[in-house]
């Protein structure tokens, strides 16, 4: 059964060929690695280990005692070379422990695991949103009391262009997926467990399904349409209720995981194997496209290499989708819990920049695409004319900076950056969405 | 500092770093090409006049767009389509036999006052052809409605039995309003005009010769998703309404004078029209609910100009009252 789609929103080319095909494989694990001790939103972690000092794969490098927060643990045996700093791909500097792994790698030894509290273990293994927000995941399995919840919703929609990540790990390990979804519906004692997933990934949704014959989990096959993987919209498809502005999912019952990370719970209750690598698409402009399965931790340079190095002109290097995810000004950058791809992009793949401001011709495509209904040319008026107030009475905080105004806009005014601008303009002034 | 990086001149931009197809040049070319048929179609029929009005008017307009961006040392923006699309529109707007230099006083009219001044392309309030052609009709209208007939410019077979001196050079709409003011019914039958008018109306505006081609064009323009369809459906269906309503014939009313024209190609200038969906049903109506009141009760059957332009003037207001509401901000109960 296919559900209508949310109202607004864009139908960019999904670029997935190059890698929907390719089966996820192991990358070579680098000389080096820097491991960040932020990879998640909240408070940043402290490195808890010395330089020189060996270090097992598993065991926590960095770690802090808040309760939005979630440790990091080595990706690797190996040996700390330095405790320092590194650039992130968000352009921000955050203390990062340097490892030269051993020779030799030990990747499967995990045995099962019985018991534990899935809140606490999930904690203790580091998880975050792997779709992209790095929202630590054990406070999503710790919700206020006042909240009831009713459906564990999980995000296979990849609704970005160019990646695959999570078609593939659908595609390949369907019951781990499924696993992490039946441990957060019982922790939560929620009735529905959704899986959601775009009408462009079929096979992946046979999987699923397949998996879930006979468990009681509903597999949903969603319009092919940017940004139906955004939470709020997701929810939308499924539950036809709207998140109220400025709750959370929780305040209609819902809890919305990615894939991937239901994935990294299943393996963390069942394995108590923390969070240390993920699937990283890497397609664009490089000699193999693929999906690589990556220790934290490896430069977005060794990737790029494994995936056998640029292929002609380069001109961005973009972690994450092209929607939404940062350019990268230098490929010296790790791979963190959240990138769930890098997508090189030669002259004529990107949008070229703009150099000047362009005119906003009203011509309400922004408006008819933005899945928040809001009116995103009125928001850059008022922001490139500094009417902070106008811009918050036209709800500018509501924005979910998905890119689809911008994406639209005949003129190509940056309304995304505009956008962004007003937002934290009235977030430094304390107004509250 | 990064090899890889220098090598490649890596670029540093917020994303989205994929654009959808579509500029702002694109946009205008297609309504361009949207109006082609109908203005190559007039060529046809009325040969060099017409070659003269749509050269001056869109001549005039890329001039003096590009001259004022000069004089005010701004970036030049004469490439962006915009005063290719309101020279062309006022051309179609004018008779074949418009004085050259009422054509160019015209279009000059239409980038400086309803546009330049406003600060450029997205800032002005009113479609800029309709207020060049508001200049010209207010300053030499008894020019414009005057102008002799050639031999291309045939008289109107209102009797259907061979030509009627007494009223060449008058247009079907104004001899439509005589008979309607006179109260003796009308001299013709209406519904015999529609074929004339869909296919070859050598009378009024360039843009009159033919309704069929106008249309074809606007669909062309719905169904690329240029236009919204709420403008010239509202605009005509409210026209033809009023025209049933008054006892005229609704079919009659829509095809002749500038309805068409206006309803697909002027109200639906995004600048001066409104954005929201609900508006734009709303101002297409209200455009032509003012069109069949000028024309039914005014002192010019040819009420468009002053119709869409009146509503440009409103689009700000009907953009606020039905501004939608944001995705979660629904009242709950429970």
């Amino acid at each position: 059964m296919l559900r209508s789609a949310f109202r607004g929103g864009i139908h960019p080319p999904d670029m997935k060929q190059a890698t929907a095909g390719r089966a996820i494989e192991r990358a070579p694990v680098p000389e080096r690695l820097v491991v960040p001790a932020s990879q998640h939103i909240g408070a940043c972690c402290e490195p808890t280990v010395e330089p020189g000092q060996r270090v097992r794969r598993g065991q926590i490098i960095a770690s802090i005692d808040a309760f939005v927060s979630a440790p990091v643990h080595s990706p690797v045996d190996g040996e700390v070379a330095d405790v320092g700093e590194c650039l992130t791909a968000a352009g921000m500097r955050v203390p990062a422990v340097t490892i030269t792994p051993d020779a030799e790698q030990d990747f499967e030894s995990w045995e099962p695991v019985e018991g534990g509290e899935p809140a606490a273990v999930v904690r203790s293994a580091g998880i975050v949103g792997m779709g992209g927000a790095t929202f630590p995941s054990a406070v999503k399995l710790s919700p206020p009391k006042e909240f009831t919840l009713t459906t564990v919703i999980l995000n296979g929609c990849e609704c970005e262009p160019y990646l695959t990540c999570d078609h593939r790990l659908m595609l390949e390990s369907p019951e781990r997926v499924l696993r992490g979804g039946r441990i957060m519906q019982e922790a939560l004692g929620a009735k529905r467990l959704v899986i959601g997933i775009e009408s462009n990934k079929p096979d992946a949704a046979r999987a699923m399904k397949t998996a879930a014959h006979g468990t009681g989990a509903e597999v949903v096959v969603l319009p092919t349409k940017y940004p139906q993987g955004a939470e709020k919209q997701l929810i939308w498809a499924i539950l036809r209720t709207e998140v109220p502005h400025g709750k959370l999912p929780a305040a209609v019952g819902a809890l919305v995981h990615n894939v991937g990370t239901a994935a990294a719970i299943a393996d963390a209750v069942d394995l108590r194997k923390p969070l240390m690598e993920r699937v990283v698409t890497v397609t664009g402009r490089v000699a193999r496209p693929g999906n690589y399965l990556v220790v934290l931790g490896t430069l977005v340079r060794d990737l790029i290499e494994t995936a056998g190095g640029f292929v002609g002109e380069v001109e961005r290097v973009i972690a994450g989708g092209p929607m939404t995810g940062p350019a990268l000004g230098s490929l010296d950058v790790p791979v963190t819990k959240g990138m769930s791809g890098i997508v090189v992009l030669g002259p004529g793949d990107a949008a070229a920049p703009v150099d000047a401001d362009q005119p906003c011709i009203r011509c309400g495509r922004c408006s008819e695409a933005c899945p928040m209904f809001l009116q995103p040319f009125a928001i850059g008026t008022y922001a490139n004319a500094r009417l902070w107030d106008r811009t918050e009475q036209v709800h500018a905080l509501d924005c979910i900076e998905c890119g689809a105004c911008a994406y639209v806009c005949p003129t190509r005014r940056p309304l995304v950056q505009l956008i962004r601008l007003a937002k934290a303009e009235l977030t430094a002034r304390g107004v509250r969405p | 500092m990064n090899e890889a990086a220098r090598q490649h001149r890596l670029v540093v931009a917020a994303p989205p770093h994929v654009h959808g197809p579509g500029s702002c040049r694109s946009i205008m070319l297609w309504v361009v090409g949207a109006l082609a048929p109908a203005a190559l179609w007039s060529v046809v029929q009325m040969g060099s006049p017409a070659l003269i009005t749509y050269g001056v008017c869109i001549g005039t307009a890329l001039a003096v767009e590009a001259a004022w961006n000069a004089l005010a040392r701004k970036p030049q923006t004469v490439t962006d389509g915009s005063a290719l699309v309101t020279g062309l529109l006022l051309a179609m707007s004018l008779p074949p036999l418009t004085p050259w230099w009422i054509s160019a006083v015209g279009a000059a009219v239409a980038i400086v006052l309803g546009k330049m001044v406003f600060g450029g392309l997205g800032w002005n309030l009113f479609n800029p052809a309709l207020v060049g052609r508001a200049f010209v009709v207010l300053s030499w209208g008894g020019v414009l409605s005057k102008l002799p007939s050639k031999g291309w410019f045939r008289a109107i077979d209102v009797a259907g039995s061979g030509s009627l001196d007494a009223i060449s050079g008058a247009t079907r709409l104004a001899i439509a309003a005589a008979d309607r003011a006179a109260k003796g019914g009308y001299r013709f039958d209406l519904a015999a005009q529609y074929q004339p008018l869909l296919f070859r109306n050598l009378e009024g505006s360039l843009g009159e010769v033919s309704a069929a081609l106008l249309i074809l064009g606007g669909l062309v323009l719905i169904w690329r998703r240029i236009i919204d369809w709420r403008i010239p459906v509202g605009y005509a269906g409210a026209m033809a309404a009023l025209s049933w309503a008054f006892g005229s014939d609704p079919i009659f009313n829509v095809l002749a004078g500038g309805v068409l024209l206006g309803a697909f190609f002027m109200a639906t200038d995004y600048v001066s029209s409104p954005m929201v969906p609900n508006a734009r049903l709303v101002y297409g109506i209200g455009c032509g609910v003012f069109n069949a009141v000028g024309r039914f009760f005014g002192s010019m059957p040819e009420a468009t100009t002053f119709a869409i332009l009146f509503m440009n003037g409103l689009a700000p207001l009907l953009d606020k009252i039905f501004m939608p509401r944001t995705f979660g901000w629904v009242k709950r109960n429970g």
